[in-house]
Order: structure tokens, then C-alpha cells, then sequence
């Protein structure tokens, strides 16, 4: 497990090294996790890692244990409300109807754009065949 | 010791509030659970209610409690970095969706932006909270830092990333089985595009491809809404 951790940790402290010295607007951990998959890219290239190994491995098995409870990271921040009811009571329902509609829209089309796109191009490979 | 001593005493220590987050989360799942993993009863929504009542009532400033809760928020970054494994196991049917995937991306990330900062200009918020939510569909500390630099108040913007993420988890099923979108590729990476972290959790629990997508399209949004954002306030104001 412990190893497991520190791969993780260490790909975060890189992408946070990296965002810092570059002054880029993107976060350490965002950077670790581009990292970490082109890290296991090139080891799955040269024939190290297959998906078995690495389902068993220190890092699969820390990495699902860390998935299946990423609900649970997320409350900390958001017990955070507290501090701006007065901001949400006195302007409520202009962020009510922001937040739900276009949280709703973004769904929408974001799935339609990908389905779409999809099906253009099954459509446009097919008569080849 | 008396019994209000003891109480000031546990009630400022960080392993109380750390103890009650984690039994407040662990109740609030066995409810989810119990709903059948029903979209309304989400365990984050559920979770934030309790303790920020409990807090209210206790009389208990945010900054004690986070110092206890920091520990699970710190978790928050090495499990970023883990949603590489999901995505590498599923990287054959990752590159097989990549053109869908570029076009969903780009497509989604203005929608997300667009509609929030129209829809609270119309509706006659101030110029602080529709800059605070603008970046709203996009991970935590991505949106924390575009507010800042744009002019909006970053603790608002958390509270309103957190929103967004239980709202998408909420809207997700009913609305990918409304729309009769069945391929689980997509309907994770609308998730994980519309409502970050939570909306990939959210797939993640209802099916593993769902949230591999989910991971690479919040990821991907984290990169592109940085860029995206200025350009679009400067659009509106």
C-alpha cells in the first residue's frame, strides 16, 4: 500500500514542482495524473505492466481504494457553504437558476456533441467495408 | 474535568471533527444504500447538510472544523493522480472515442461556461458571482485559481464547484436515460465534463467505463477552462 501511495504522491509533488516553476494555471495533481498516464503508457510499450499486473499491484489495488470513496473527499470543501450563506441567501435564486440549467444544459450537450459525432463517423467509415 | 471543559476540549481538537466527518459519510452512504443508490439521496449532499447544521448549532467556526477535516481533503490530490489507472486499463476504448471525445470536449467546456455566466447576468447577479461561476464545472482547485485571477471570490467559487458536482450527480442518470444515451463512454464523460469529481464518482459507482471517461473529461476540462474562461467574460462584460 505504502508504495502504492508514494507513486501517487510523487507524481502529484512533480506536476506541483512543474506548475509552480512554469507559473501555469493548471494544478499539481491535474499535471500528476497526465504524468502517470503517460508513465504507464511507456511501461506498457515496453511490455511491463499488463492489465492483470497491474490490477494487483500496490498502485491498482491504492487506486481503487482511493476511487471507490471519492464521494467522501469532496465534503470537507463543501461544508465550506457555511461561510457564504449570507452571499447565497441575498442573490439564491439568480446562482439556483445558473447552477441547475446550465448544469443540466452542459450534460446535455456535451453527451449529444460526443454520441453524434460518433455516429458520423460509423456512418462515414461503413462503406468502406 | 467537567462536562462543558471536556466539550470545549474535543470540539477544538482536529481527530473530533475528523472522527464526525467520517461517521456522518459513513451514515450517509448506508442511506444511499439503502435508496438503492437512488440519484436524490446522494451521500455528499446528505453529508454537507449534517455537518454544516452540526457546525451551525454547535456554534463551531469552519476553520476548527477544517482542521480536523484537512485529512480527507488532502486525499483529494493523490486520488486525482489515480484516476490514471481507470483510464489506462481503458485505454483501448479511449482510443477508439478520441474524436468524439475532442469535439464533446470543446463543445461542453463553452456550453458550461456560456450558460452559467448568461443565465446569472439575466437573472441579476452581481459581477463577483457570475465571475465566481463561471468556472463551476471544473475540479476545485482549477476553478479557485481562475476566479482569482478573473476577478471572483474563491471560497464562493468552491461552494459553487461542489454544487455543480452533487447537482450533475443528481442530474445524470435520469437525464442520460431520458435521452436514451446508453453508450456508458459517453454518458461518463458529460459526467465528468458538466461536474468534475463528483460527477465522475457518481460514475464511477454506476459503472467502471462510465468512470474512466468521466476522469479523462474532467481532467481534460481542468487544462482547457483556464484558457477558455477569460475569453469568455471578456465576451460579457
Amino acid at each position: 500500500m505504502i508504495r502504492g501511495f508514494a507513486i501517487l504522491l510523487l507524481c502529484q509533488l512533480v506536476g506541483e514542482a512543474i506548475a509552480r516553476g512554469t507559473g501555469l494555471p493548471v494544478p499539481g495533481p491535474v499535471l500528476g495524473f497526465a504524468g502517470l498516464v503517460a508513465a504507464l503508457a511507456w511501461f506498457d510499450r515496453h511490455g511491463d505492466v499488463d492489465d492483470t499486473i497491474l490490477a494487483s499491484s500496490d498502485l491498482g489495488r491504492v487506486s481503487n481504494g482511493l476511487l471507490a470513496t471519492l464521494s467522501l473527499l469532496f465534503v470537507p470543501a463543501g461544508v465550506g457553504v457555511i461561510q457564504h450563506l449570507d452571499v447565497i441567501g441575498a442573490q439564491g435564486l439568480a446562482i439556483t437558476l445558473a447552477l441547475v440549467i446550465s448544469t443540466a444544459v452542459t450534460l446535455a450537450v456535451t453527451v449529444g456533441t460526443f454520441v453524434a459525432v460518433k455516429r458520423l463517423m460509423t456512418r462515414t467509415e461503413e462503406p468502406r467495408r | 474535568m467537567t462536562g462543558t471543559a471536556l466539550w470545549v476540549y474535543l470540539s477544538t481538537s482536529p481527530l473530533f471533527w475528523l472522527t464526525v466527518t467520517l461517521m456522518v459519510w459513513i451514515a450517509a452512504d448506508q442511506l444511499s444504500l439503502a435508496a438503492n443508490r437512488h440519484s436524490l439521496v446522494n451521500p455528499v449532499l446528505v453529508s454537507i447538510i449534517v455537518l454544516a447544521a452540526t457546525l451551525k448549532v454547535t456554534g463551531t467556526d469552519y476553520r476548527v472544523y477544517f482542521d480536523g477535516a484537512q485529512f480527507v481533503h488532502f486525499l483529494l490530490g493523490p486520488a486525482t493522480v489515480a484516476l490514471a489507472v481507470p483510464l489506462h486499463r481503458n485505454r483501448e476504448l479511449v482510443r477508439k472515442n478520441l474524436v468524439p471525445m475532442a469535439a464533446a470536449l470543446v463543445v461542453g467546456s463553452v456550453v458550461a461556461i456560456v450558460s452559467a455566466v448568461g443565465i446569472a447576468l439575466v437573472a441579476g447577479a452581481s459581477r463577483s458571482v457570475v465571475v465566481s461561476l463561471a468556472p463551476k464545472s471544473v475540479t476545485a482547485a482549477v476553478a479557485m485559481a481562475v476566479s482569482e485571477t478573473l476577478g471572483g471570490v474563491p471560497a464562493l467559487t468552491a461552494t459553487m464547484v461542489i454544487a455543480t458536482g452533487i447537482l450533475g450527480a443528481i442530474l445524470l442518470t435520469p437525464m442520460m436515460d431520458a435521452l436514451r444515451v446508453r453508450d456508458p463512454a459517453a454518458r461518463g464523460f458529460a459526467a465528468g465534463l458538466a461536474s468534475h469529481g463528483i460527477g465522475t464518482a457518481r460514475a464511477f459507482s454506476v459503472d467502471p467505463v462510465a468512470g474512466a471517461f468521466a476522469g479523462i473529461a474532467m481532467a481534460l476540462n481542468a487544462l482547457l477552462t483556464p484558457v477558455l474562461a477569460p475569453l469568455v467574460l471578456r465576451l460579457f462584460f
